[in-house]
């Protein structure tokens, strides 16, 4: 058996899992919940199964474009042809074995976490829908397949930032999170449709192969659509602030949907059409910038947040944005080796923040935590390893891919772009890492460590969370300090070698910037320059390890400066604490503007006098029409046959008169 | 031989003075009487056409034209009855419920 014919396959378990959840959800009598949480795991995991072989297959065929499946010619109207087909090559790999394999870790850590609540089956219908779409995107071979996927995981988010849909909040965050998405898909339509004018194509392959002599400007266009559709889907400046209010969602979704896999769609997207972005390197320099200063801006609103969850919101927030760092800079396989770890030790994260509101009965406030190390040790060691990689401390995985980043975003030229730009994206990239390092550890040092804070009734119920829900956090908490090594530079491997005395270059470096080769290229050439690439790492685990002592300081040593600082600054703090008072001016500016011109303009005069004068005077017109017709009805029979005999004598007159 | 002339004369002359009828009669017996004379004024068209033409088309449809007949009358004849226990009458102009 070749996967070759069954690509199919891996989006269809999620699929049937979901529709028979959905058929099970609609019986009254609650199902039985082991049953239902673990069909739904094994559909992912059949999914993952089916991946790995697809995924075998493409390594034993060494360098290849993929593999592809055309399951049925989909629409055929004049030249445009779109078939419903997939295409699995290097990257896809990457994307739907981190989709199915941390997803299935999440599925079953929500056996556990969900456990008695009322749309147990619901959840998990949505849960495997998610996936579903999810793997429909990044399968689809044209763009058309990969926005099925792409307003799928948007429907999904939608419905499980909503889950608890009789609290308002969680209502409001849902509708939110799609309206702020369909602003976004807006862009990708409009890029479909520009791509389809220029190459009368939608596949990727096609398109990648009709590059000669396209107008350089509407590729531009092109680019800078998509990234607006990447913009909304992954939460970067302007479309970001969706994200924070998802929280609302129960956890795991927060892990699957707005961690590890949909947020990171948009960069997936970037990935997938480099060759557009490689010919418009004003798109490539915009979305390096709109990714680097996401990033930063998101680490500063992480400081001054008490909620455990909003923290590591931003923190997601901030990472996507070096993601965009990296393809921006066209270090393609940089920024999907981020996204892979991110994966990882953000669904970590997450769980681990799962995992203490689980304890404690949905308590979200760091200040009221402290000191469960105690309590749930398994949880609370966990998390400071994904504390630790994400704040890029080696050799865990953050630090080879967020190193790799900076490291190419410092040092790839970008055309007619002044190389200031890189410095300026460096530094700024530095600064975040740094910020990131402080606020992971603010969170772990108020939440695990220190005097408990909780509230007596609270510290009493603290527990540990069962092994349905440790073990993915132990399996997660393995791939965040394992993850990064199929991603060690060559130049730290030769500094290393050189170090033990090895004669040989040490083997094993940049295996995923090889793996990912044949899709996106090599990338910028190497310049001699490991020295500085080795001196700007060491800076930027510097930056890290500096981040976490003030941490240290500020949160352990002298927990009474924080507050000082914040008496000292007032109004910055209040500035950052209301998140730059962002939903307001969205509020004040896009959101009761539209309202009132709705009101008074649509609604008063588009609809009530336009639409409903067109629809009022097409019924008058008819009635009056008919009360004249009306007229030649008067109900004598004579006067029917006379204008029976007149009218036949009149066709006969007509008939002869013609012949 | 007769000359073709005759049967379509007199053809039209029952045809016309049954569409007189119809429309000049008020009483539905009446009216019926004459859509019969109108009728067989086209049966007599069709014979007198037939013969000069060679053809037994116009008899078939003369045979036709008199079961549709006969049908029509049960129909109409039941019809006019129904009316007249509505009514007490067989005045056509008693009867203008369909008025617009």
């Amino acid at each position: 058996m070749t996967m070759k014919d069954f690509l199919y396959l891996i989006p269809l378990f999620p699929l049937l899992g979901a529709l028979c959840g959905g058929l099970l959800a609609l019986r009254r009598k609650p199902a039985n919940e082991i049953f239902a949480g673990v069909v739904a795991s094994l559909m992912v995991l059949v999914s993952f199964a089916f991946s790995l072989l697809a995924f075998l297959e493409l390594w034993g065929l060494g360098e290849t474009i993929g593999l592809h499946q055309i399951v049925y010619p989909w629409i055929a109207v004049g030249a445009l042809h779109i078939n419903l087909s997939f295409a699995f090559d290097n990257l896809t790999a990457v994307m739907t074995l981190v989709i199915t394999g941390v997803g299935f870790l999440i599925h079953v850590y929500a056996i556990g976490y969900m456990r008695g609540d009322r749309g147990f089956q619901r959840f998990f219908t949505y849960l495997n829908l998610f996936v579903f779409a999810m793997l429909m995107l990044v399968l689809g071979s044209n763009m058309v397949v990969m926005f099925i996927g792409w307003e799928g995981v948007g429907l999904c988010s939608y419905l499980l930032i909503g889950f608890f849909y009789e609290k308002k909040s969680a209502a409001d965050a849902g509708k939110k999170a799609f309206v702020v998405n369909r602003i976004g898909d807006f862009g990708f339509l409009l890029a479909m449709f520009l791509t389809y004018y220029q190459f009368g194509s939608l596949e990727f392959a096609t398109v990648a192969n009709k590059l000669g002599g396209v107008r350089p400007q509407l590729v531009t266009a092109i680019t800078l659509l998509l990234f607006l559709g990447a913009t909304g889907k992954s939460a970067q400046i302007p479309l970001y602030f969706w994200l924070p209010d998802a929280m609302e969602g129960p956890t795991p979704v927060s892990a699957l949907i707005h961690a590890a896999t949909m947020v990171t769609a948009g960069v997936y997207l970037v990935a997938r059409t480099h060759f557009l972005f490689a010919l418009a390197p004003l798109s490539q320099a915009i979305v390096a910038g709109v990714g680097c200063l996401t990033a930063f801006y998101a680490a500063t609103i992480a400081f001054a947040q008490r909620d455990l969850k909003r923290i590591l919101a931003y923190s997601t927030i901030s990472q996507l944005g070096y993601m965009f760092v990296g393809v921006g800079v066209g270090a393609y396989a940089a920024g999907i080796f981020h996204l892979m770890t991110h994966a990882f030790f953000k669904a970590l994260l997450f769980l681990g923040a799962g995992s203490v509101m689980h304890a404690l009965s949905g308590e979200l406030d760091i200040y009221k935590m402290g000191g469960l190390r105690k309590q749930m040790p398994k949880t609370c060691w966990t998390f400071v390893i994904g504390a630790l990689a994400i704040s890029g401390i080696p050799p865990l995985a953050g630090f080879f891919s967020k190193d790799e980043i900076l490291w190419r975003a410092f040092s790839t030229e970008l055309k007619g772009i002044p190389p200031v730009f890189n410095y300026c994206i460096y530094g700024l990239g530095l600064l975040t890492a740094g910020m990131t390092a402080f606020y992971m550890f603010r969170a772990v040092f108020l939440t695990f460590f220190g005097e408990s804070r909780l509230t007596p009734e609270l510290a009493r119920h603290a527990h540990e969370s069962p092994a349905v829900m440790t073990t993915p956090l132990l399996i997660l908490a393995l791939l965040s300090i394992g993850g990064g090594l199929v991603g060690v530079p060559d130049t730290l491997l030769n500094a290393l070698g050189r170090l033990v005395g090895a004669a040989k270059p040490l083997p094993g470096g940049e295996l995923f910037a090889e793996w990912l080769r044949p899709v996106v290229g090599a990338g910028a050439a190497e310049h001699e320059t490991a020295g500085l690439e080795i001196g700007l790492m060491a800076v930027s685990v510097g930056v890290a390890l500096l981040g976490i002592f003030l941490a240290y300081v500020l949160y352990r040593r002298n927990p009474a400066w924080p507050a000082k600082i914040v008496a000292a600054l007032p109004r910055l703090h209040r500035l950052v604490w209301n998140k730059y008072y962002v939903d307001e001016i969205n509020d004040a500016v896009v959101v009761r503007p539209l309202k009132r011109a709705s009101a008074n303009f649509l609604w008063q005069f588009v609809d009530a006098a336009v639409i409903d004068g067109l629809v009022n005077g097409a019924g008058s017109t008819a009635k009056a029409g008919g009360g004249l017709l009306t007229k030649m009805q008067t109900g004598k029979i004579y006067a029917y046959a006379l204008s029976i005999l007149l009218g036949a004598a009149a066709l006969l007159g007509f008939a002869l008169w013609a012949w | 031989m007769i000359p073709v002339g005759f049967p379509l004369a007199v053809g039209a002359l029952l045809f016309a003075i049954g569409a007189f009828g119809v429309l000049v009669r008020r009483n539905a017996i009446i009216v019926f009487m004459c859509i019969e004379l109108m009728l067989n004024g086209v049966n007599v068209t069709f014979i007198g056409l037939s013969d000069r033409l060679r053809s037994v088309d116009g008899p078939v449809f003369v045979l036709f034209i008199m079961a549709v007949a006969a049908a029509e009358a049960a129909v109409g004849l039941a019809i006019v009855i129904s009316l007249y226990r509505r009514k007490e009458s067989v005045n056509l102009g008693d009867f203008d419920s369909m008025k617009g």
